[in-house]
Order: structure tokens, then C-alpha cells, then sequence
């Protein structure tokens, strides 16, 4: 007798484990290791050695997983509160970026022309400046979004198309470069500490998240405007202002997002920089379980799923697929997900499952 | 008081606005920008150039009086012309049959997203969206360098040109130049007037209005909404075969940045000739004009002395944002009143 109820502990352990939403992302991650596996070990090697300026670091696929999957999950941590407060994704995160970008390496830049010999202004300033700037973008998406209830991607495709431009217009086109060093610690390397700081950077955002979440209301509100907006309304919340809020915080997590990549190159390129990311950020929010429709969300899968996407990525780069061919590829993944999470897919499923066990049992 | 007369419907307040900006856009423009305006072929060339988005408006406008969207058009246009461009230089192909690869492109496009948008109930942004990353990584799979495509028999059809009599005008050196039009014009303006009369006689066209409008009477009235929404996806897949091929006859390459930043300049026509997001409003004349009126202030700015190539973008967006606010705002004053 208690053999059964330790197989049906089992079976309940199991099906709990499976409905988690954290399930999701851990098994697709699962996937990718053992395919990795597969293909070669190597893949996991990390060394620790002297890098072309002789500090010692570590390096290999897993840090740099870690490392290029920073600005993304940061972006996945704006994204997720979009999704749930608004019920839709903001497609114009990468030219946000841009404009970021283009914003900090101008306030840097100041008037001493695109070459400057030293920095205009303290890196500290630039960041902030870019981060009011990101902000008052998120804002106007949030305006478009809340207040003119246009849906949220039919919004932030006016963004999409005009970022890019923006940002070239706000440099008048040119390509500054920044060479002084300490502006590039913040996407490479502090000598003396072997790990990315793109990393910290990352880490930092989500403990402020974590705490934000744990220690105010807004986790709890944006669920339920996103739930249901009318009764969360009746209850006395201001949809309209959460909605905005959220796209507000997406704006500063887009400037955070943009100074490590403007940081990496110490330059820009209006065109290409964060190319597609918003596919990535979108694939991230997805792949962690949280409903595209709006609702409840869970950051950490996001997070993760976010790390899984870069993986995915590092992957792809391994069995040399070229990077402009990416897209299609992730493109597959997507259709893939969303196709699995359909609820009549799922009703689907769940019925075929019920009948096979329906017929079991009448053979048993 | 003003009760008493006949209240201009929704459809036909945003058409009327969009007609007359039109009309005083150009006229403003003849007035103040003189240059090339004035001459009947400064319109004709707009026409040329805009031919292809003129057929891709149409098909967005049909998805988005059904209440969906598709922003995969751009990325479509760019794998088509690259995928015809290949079949044509390199396999020797003949016109009929790239013609066919446009139009098969297109249709398994549109019956894709169409399947997933009306069968499985998926968000026609995600799915679109990723129809659009797919398309563009397609294309360079296909090809990554541009080029232009040597085929006779295409380059005969592509340089085909049709005098309109009457139209021509005196060039600098005192030469009489005819006024033309391109191929594709006259395939755009059939369109427009297929889908036009589809939209306003067809029980089709009418099922479409409906089922945007309210899902649940459409239901009621026993149409199939699953199937006219596969439909409307489907036909817009078609237009966007044709309008690849047209778009390919006007530039005459492959290439990668095929059609880039078409689908938001589909979906602001649209949006621009009085086709509401929320579906079951919308009209094809509308959408012509509402193409007319973004090349004409895309002129009027480059004319302007704004032409480095970021103004156009800058321009389109905020075009698309002042009339989604009009919309906005009209949409909200008759819900309250």
C-alpha cells in the first residue's frame, strides 16, 4: 500500500514539476546542454589565463553566455512587466538602444567632435542623461499605450521604424569613438577582477528588481491590470498609470541595456547595434511561460529563459550558422512555442492524453 | 440640432480627412515647393515608385478589417524578389514561372499565419512577427550580396513603359518628354478596383467587415469567422506575391534590403486612409489615398531640403503616430457619446 502512495507521490511530484512555469525554460535548457554535449564537451571547458591586455580572466562559452546574455536579460526583466501590465510587447527595444547609445556616446563626445581625445563629461553623466532620454521614449510608448489605448505593438512600431533614424540624427550621422579605456571596463573587463562586468551590471538589475518586487505593490498590480483591467480598476488601482509605469521601467532597463553595448564597441553603428533584439527579448518572455496575452508573470523564468535564448544563440554560432541567418532559425523557435502554449492546442492535447488514459484503464 | 442631418459614419469621417489632406498637401506643395509638382509626371512617378505598396496596403487593410495585422509584408517582399532573382539569373528561368514562385511565396506566407491566427487563436503580432524575422533570414540563407538580375525577356518586361498621351511636358533643352507609367501602376489600380468592389458587393467582403467589427454577432449570423479570417490572410498572402513581383520589376535586383520598412509604411496608409486597428472599419480607397498622402509628404520633405535618408523614417513615424491619435480620439467620442 505505501509503494502506491510513493508512486503516486511521484507522479505528483512530477506533474508539479511540469506545471511549474519554471519548467519550461530548465528543460530547454536541459536540451541545449546535452545537444552541446553531444557535439563536444569542449564546449563547457573554462580557462583561466592572461587576456590580450595581460590581466587574467576567465574565459569560454559559458562565461560568454553569461557575459553577451547580460544586456538581454535586462531587457527580458522591462519586458516581462510590459507584457503582464499591458498585454503586449514593445517591439522598438532595439532602437530604443540605438538612441540610448547615440545619446551617451553624444554627451561624452560633447563639442570636441566625434574623436575626442579625452571624455567631454564624467561617464556618470552620460549614463544618466541616456537613461532620461530611454525613459522619456518608454514614456511616450506608454502614452500611445495607455492613454491613447493603441495596442502595444502597433505603437511601438512608430518607434520600431524611427529609432534608427533618431539615432543617427542625434549624431548627425557620424561614428564617435570613445577611446579612452575606462569607458570600455563597463562592456569588457576592470583589470584585476577576472569576470565580465556586463555580468555585475546584470546582477545588480535583478536584485533591484527582486527587492522592488518583494518590498512593493507593483508585482501584484501589474498582474492584476493585466489580469483584468476593469476589476482591478473597481478595486481602486489605476490601470492607465501601471500600464505607463511599465513602459517607463522598460525605458530605464533599455538605457542600462545600451550603455553596455554602446560600452563594448566604444562606438556605434546606427544599423546594426542590438539588431533583432527585440525578437530575442519577446523569444525570452516567451520561453519563461508567461502568457504573451498579459496576466501573471514569473521574472525569474524570464531571466532564465533569457540566458537559455543566448545559449541558443552561442549554439547556433557553433554549428556555423551565419549571424544575419539567425533570425530564421529563432523565428522556428518562436512559432514552435507559441504554437505549444495555444490554449486549444494544450485543450487539445489534455483531451488526447484523458482518452488514453480513459483507454488504459478500460483495458486494465 | 445638428442631429437632424445625416451623421457621417465612422468610415466615411476618416476617409473625408484623409482625402482633404491629401488635396491640401498637394496643393501646398504646388504653391509654395513650385519645383517638380506642378508637371503631370511628378505624380506619375509617385505612382511608380509606390506601386508596390499600393498592393501591399490593400492586403494589410483586409487583415486589419478583420481585426489582425501582418507585419511579416516587408520581409516577404525581400525573399520574393531574392528568390525570384535567383531562379531568373541563375537556373535561366522564364518570366511565367518566377511569376508563379512570387505568387506561391506569398500565398504559403499568408495560409501559414493565417492558420495560426484563425484555427490555433494566436496573436497575429507574435506569428506575423516571426513570419517577418523568418522571411529576412530566409533571404540572406538565399543570397547575401545584392545583385541584378540579366535576364532578356525580364529586363524587356521591366523596361516596358506606357505612354499616358497628353500628359508629356517640355524638359530643359526644349524636348518634348511623354509622361509614363510603369507595369506595375496598372496591375496596383486593378487591384484597388478588384478589392474594392470585393469589400463593398461581395457577401466575402462583407463577412469580413463583420467579423471584424463583432466576432461574436458574426457568429450569430452563421459565418464562418475561423474561415474568413484564414481567407483574409490568405488573399492578403496573394497581394503580397503580387506586390513582391512588382516591387522586383521596379528595382530589378535581389537583394536583401528589399522592401525594408515596408510593412510600417502598409500598415500607416492603412492606418492613414481611415482603417481602424480595432478591425471591422476601413475602406480601400481610403488606404489608395492614404498611400498618395505619404509619398507626397515623403517628397515634400526630401523637397524640403530635409533629405538625408533619416527624415523619411522620421517623417512616416510621425505621420502613423498623429493619425492613430486621431483615431484615438474619434474612436473614444463616439463610445462616449
Amino acid at each position: 500500500m505505501s509503494d502506491t502512495k510513493k508512486k503516486t507521490d511521484a507522479a505528483g511530484f512530477f506533474t508539479k514539476l511540469v506545471r511549474n512555469q519554471i519548467f519550461i525554460p530548465l528543460a530547454a535548457l536541459l536540451l541545449l546542454v546535452i545537444v552541446n554535449l553531444i557535439a563536444g564537451p569542449s564546449f563547457f571547458k573554462i580557462t583561466y589565463s592572461a587576456n590580450n591586455a595581460g590581466d587574467m580572466i576567465f574565459s569560454g562559452y559559458p562565461i560568454s553566455i553569461l557575459n553577451f546574455g547580460s544586456e538581454l536579460a535586462i531587457l527580458a526583466i522591462g519586458m516581462t512587466l510590459v507584457t503582464a501590465a499591458s498585454g503586449g510587447q514593445d517591439i522598438s527595444v532595439g532602437s530604443a538602444i540605438a538612441i540610448a547609445g547615440s545619446v551617451i556616446l553624444r554627451v561624452l563626445c560633447g563639442n570636441a567632435g566625434s574623436h575626442p581625445a579625452t571624455m567631454q563629461a564624467p561617464i556618470i553623466v552620460a549614463f544618466l542623461i541616456g537613461c532620461v532620454v530611454a525613459m522619456l521614449f518608454g514614456a511616450f510608448n506608454g502614452i500611445l499605450v495607455a492613454y491613447f489605448r493603441i495596442q502595444p505593438m502597433v505603437a511601438t512600431l512608430i518607434l520600431y521604424t524611427a529609432g534608427r533614424s533618431i539615432a543617427a540624427w542625434i549624431n548627425n550621422n557620424e561614428l564617435p569613438i570613445i577611446s579612452e579605456p575606462e569607458f570600455a571596463y563597463f562592456g569588457g573587463f576592470i583589470p584585476g577582477i577576472p569576470i565580465p562586468v556586463p555580468i555585475f551590471i546584470a546582477a545588480i538589475c535583478m536584485i533591484v528588481m527582486a527587492l522592488v518586487l518583494k518590498f512593493t505593490t507593483l508585482g501584484l498590480y501589474t498582474q492584476a491590470v493585466g489580469i483584468n483591467e476593469k476589476s482591478a480598476r473597481l478595486n481602486g488601482l489605476n490601470p492607465t498609470f501601471i500600464k505607463f509605469l511599465s513602459f517607463v521601467i522598460l525605458g530605464l532597463c533599455v538605457a542600462v541595456a545600451g550603455f553596455i553595448k554602446v560600452s563594448r564597441l566604444s562606438t556605434i553603428n546606427y544599423s546594426v547595434i542590438a539588431k533583432d533584439i527585440e525578437m530575442d527579448a519577446i523569444l525570452a518572455v516567451a520561453l519563461g511561460g508567461n502568457a504573451l496575452s498579459g496576466g501573471k508573470f514569473s521574472m525569474v523564468s524570464s531571466i532564465l529563459g533569457a540566458y537559455v535564448i543566448q545559449f541558443l544563440t552561442q549554439t547556433l554560432y557553433r554549428f556555423k550558422v551565419s549571424s544575419d541567418a539567425l533570425p530564421a532559425y529563432k523565428a522556428v523557435v518562436v512559432i514552435i512555442l507559441v504554437v505549444a502554449s495555444a490554449p486549444t492546442v494544450r485543450e487539445k492535447i489534455s483531451s488526447l492524453w484523458k482518452n488514453r488514459k480513459a483507454h488504459a484503464k478500460e483495458v486494465g | 440640432m445638428k442631429n437632424n442631418k445625416k451623421k457621417l459614419s465612422d468610415s466615411n469621417l476618416l476617409l473625408t480627412i484623409t482625402v482633404v489632406i491629401f488635396f491640401v498637401m498637394y496643393i501646398g506643395a504646388i504653391l509654395f515647393l513650385k519645383g517638380g509638382f506642378l508637371r503631370p509626371q511628378a505624380f506619375l512617378n509617385m505612382l511608380n515608385s509606390n506601386a508596390c505598396l499600393i498592393i501591399l496596403s490593400c492586403g494589410m487593410s483586409l487583415v486589419m478589417i478583420t481585426g489582425g495585422i501582418d507585419i511579416s509584408l516587408g520581409g516577404q517582399m525581400a525573399l520574393i524578389s531574392m528568390c525570384c532573382a535567383v531562379y531568373l539569373d541563375e537556373m535561366g528561368g522564364n518570366v511565367f514561372v518566377s511569376i508563379l514562385i512570387a505568387l506561391a511565396i506569398g500565398m504559403a506566407f499568408g495560409a501559414f499565419i493565417g492558420y495560426l491566427v484563425a484555427y490555433l487563436d494566436i496573436q497575429p503580432f507574435i506569428v506575423s512577427l516571426a513570419g517577418m524575422f523568418f522571411a529576412r533570414g530566409m533571404t540572406t540563407i538565399v543570397r547575401t550580396a545584392p545583385f541584378n538580375v540579366a535576364n532578356e525577356a525580364f529586363t524587356a518586361l521591366k523596361r516596358t513603359r506606357i505612354i499616358i498621351p497628353g500628359l508629356g511636358s517640355v524638359n530643359r533643352k526644349g524636348i518634348y518628354v511623354d509622361a509614363y507609367i510603369e507595369i506595375g501602376v496598372i496591375v496596383a489600380l486593378l487591384v484597388v478596383v478588384l478589392m474594392f468592389i470585393l469589400l463593398k458587393w461581395t457577401k466575402l467582403g462583407r463577412s469580413f467587415y463583420a467579423v471584424g467589427g463583432n466576432k461574436q454577432s458574426a457568429l450569430m449570423l452563421g459565418i464562418n469567422v475561423k474561415r474568413t479570417k484564414f481567407l483574409a490572410h490568405l488573399l492578403c498572402g496573394l497581394l503580397a506575391g503580387i506586390g513582391g513581383y512588382v516591387l522586383f520589376l521596379n528595382h530589378g535586383n535581389g537583394s536583401v534590403s528589399n522592401g525594408a520598412g515596408m510593412e510600417m509604411d502598409a500598415i500607416a496608409s492603412s492606418i492613414i486612409g481611415g482603417t481602424l486597428l480595432t478591425g471591422g472599419v476601413g475602406n480601400i480607397i481610403g488606404t489608395f489615398f492614404g498611400v498618395l498622402s505619404l509619398g507626397t509628404i515623403q517628397n515634400i520633405v526630401s523637397s524640403a531640403g530635409f533629405d538625408e535618408a533619416w527624415w523619411i523614417g522620421i517623417t512616416t513615424a510621425a505621420m502613423l503616430c498623429l493619425f492613430l491619435v486621431i483615431q484615438s480620439i474619434v474612436l473614444s467620442r463616439k463610445k462616449s457619446s
